[in-house]
């Protein structure tokens, strides 16, 4: 099969548009069961009570905020190399849920950290990471708002992805480092305890459905944006005529 | 099944407050997306309609 | 005459006078130049205002407050890098010539740091007394700055590439590159906290000059990349 000619957004629309409902609905399945492993089914946590069930949306949103940046950057990488639109396009349709998986996990954790440490906000390396990657992806999104030229918009904003790619190890890194110089919060909210196998797999269950989700979306946002651009092709074709 | 009775599940022993609202905002940031993803569909249609014309 | 020496020789004295331009340019709007570390005095000592006089109190911020003020006046003056050459042409110029791209923006980038980097790492000391640091901690914040206001205006040459005509200009490129400073910032004023504590310095400042190793490499890379992007 030839995957080459859906790397046009004319031939990938299509493609996309009837893609979209198998993600949404194995999605929306796999969602469901993930809450029912984690909120019906899954043993009472023997040093956190109940408030432990919070993991099963903020590690999987945790994850995907990262992953996403990553695959984000990819397309990024993939577009300046073979300066295909549709590479451009699926990366500036990544960002925003991405970011929206940032926010997520930042306020889960801190709903999480109140009751279990007593404090709404621990500057741990993983959250304080979690939020500068937040603000990498406003950086992201801010870039391309703010350039007119399409062209440059993308290329520009796929080299700032690829930087940030390059810095999140870096700044999670130096934030570990900042950590331990400073002795702080010496409990990393995202260090359970040794887990059950059910949670282990309520949160796998949660996750996958979150991806299903992130494609669906990010397809639906393709197209979307594939739409944008051809009416303004075909506004300024009309201009012309 | 883990719970007994339904004010056991909202309880969600002692913590209901931090669980509920958790999972309230992931659903949703998601829910809100898609709306916002919706809108900009019926934008996009509004305008191909319209465009055409002028 | 042998052309290759030729041709070496004047991609040599073409880099020497960007980067002569660019100072002699900077030089004759001294007030530019003085202005960012006028900034940098001033905020610094917003702290103390802020916060109060407490001797031990300012001794403990000192570290972050004057790195954090570092990483704002450098790139208060980012813009300056790229933005008036662009607007007159004379970069597209620079770009189409036959010189490569990269050593460009490393010149411009060198100038930039001797503009304000340089000033900064022989003023911020002098402000460090003002917060009690003692001998000690002033001579390895003078040396974390030494390593870290490159790697500052290195990233900032990506920031300022990328950013180049257009609008939201300051606030966007302090959204763009903030993010990236965090490390150099946790570094740095790691580094003179360390001996603030007791323990070494080294470890803060062989991070500081692993960040410039990296961002030596990778960043006139992504800047000179953004800049064709930006003259295109």
């Amino acid at each position: 099969m030839n995957f080459l000619k859906y790397s046009s957004p004319q031939t990938f629309y299509p493609l996309a548009g009837k893609l979209i409902p198998w993600f949404a609905i194995s999605a929306a399945l796999l969602i469901l069961y993930g809450l029912y492993i984690g909120l019906l089914i899954a043993p009472t946590d023997f040093q956190q009570g109940e408030g432990y069930r919070i993991i099963f949306v903020h590690v999987p949103a945790a994850w995907f905020s990262m992953f996403l940046y990553v695959i984000m950057a990819a397309y990024a990488a993939l577009g300046l190399a073979l300066n295909a639109r549709l590479s451009y396009m699926m990366a500036s349709s990544i960002a925003p849920t991405g970011a929206m998986f940032t926010f997520v996990a930042l306020v889960t954790g801190a709903f999480w950290g109140k009751p279990m440490w007593g404090a709404w906000w621990v500057w741990d390396a993983r959250l304080t990471s979690e939020l500068i990657l937040l603000f990498l992806y406003i950086g992201y999104m801010s870039l391309q708002a703010s350039i007119d030229d399409k062209h440059r918009a993308d290329r520009a904003s796929a080299v700032l992805a690829i930087v940030g790619v390059i810095n999140v190890p870096i700044i999670y890194f130096s934030v570990k480092w900042w950590n331990t110089l400073h002795q702080g919060a010496s409990v990393s909210l995202t260090k359970s305890p040794t887990m059950a196998a059910i949670m282990l797999k309520g949160m796998l269950v949660m996750a996958i459905g979150f991806w299903l989700y992130s494609i669906a979306v990010i397809l639906l946002r393709v197209r979307r944006e594939i739409e944008d651009r051809e009416r303004s092709v075909a506004l300024l074709q009309e201009f012309k005529e | 099944m883990q719970w007994n009775s339904w004010s056991d599940f909202l309880n969600m022993g002692g913590y209901g407050l931090y669980v509920w609202v958790s999972f309230a905002i992931t659903f949703c940031s998601m829910a809100i997306e898609l709306w916002l993803l919706r809108a900009r569909k019926l934008n996009n249609q509004k305008a191909a309609s319209k465009g055409h014309t002028q | 005459m042998n052309t290759q020496s030729h041709n070496s020789i004047s991609t040599f004295s073409v880099l020497l006078r960007v980067f002569q331009r660019d100072i002699r340019l900077a030089w004759r709007r001294r007030s530019d130049i003085v202005s960012v570390i006028f900034f940098f005095i001033i905020a610094a000592s917003l702290f103390p205002l802020g916060l109060g006089a407490d001797p031990k109190l300012l001794h403990a911020i000192a570290p972050s407050v004057l790195w954090v003020c570092a990483l704002l006046s450098c790139m208060l003056s980012l813009p300056r890098m790229f933005a008036a050459d662009y607007s007159d042409g004379t970069l597209e110029q620079l770009i189409m010539s036959n010189q490569p791209t990269l050593l460009i923006v490393l010149m411009k980038t060198l100038a930039h740091w001797v503009l304000s980097g340089l000033p900064l790492i022989l003023i911020a000391p002098l402000i460090g007394l003002q917060f009690n640091l003692s001998a000690v901690e002033l001579k390895v914040l003078a040396q974390a700055l030494l390593l870290g206001t490159p790697t500052l205006s290195l990233i900032g040459s990506i920031g300022s590439t990328l950013t180049l005509g257009v609008r939201g200009g300051g606030v966007l490129i302090a959204l763009l590159i903030l993010p990236l400073y965090i490390p150099v910032l946790v570094f740095g004023a790691g580094a003179v906290n360390a001996v603030a504590i007791g323990i070494s310095a080294s470890g803060g400042l062989a991070l500081l000059g692993a960040m410039l190793a990296v961002s030596l490499v990778f960043a006139p890379l992504a800047a000179s990349m953004a800049l064709k992007i930006a003259i295109e």
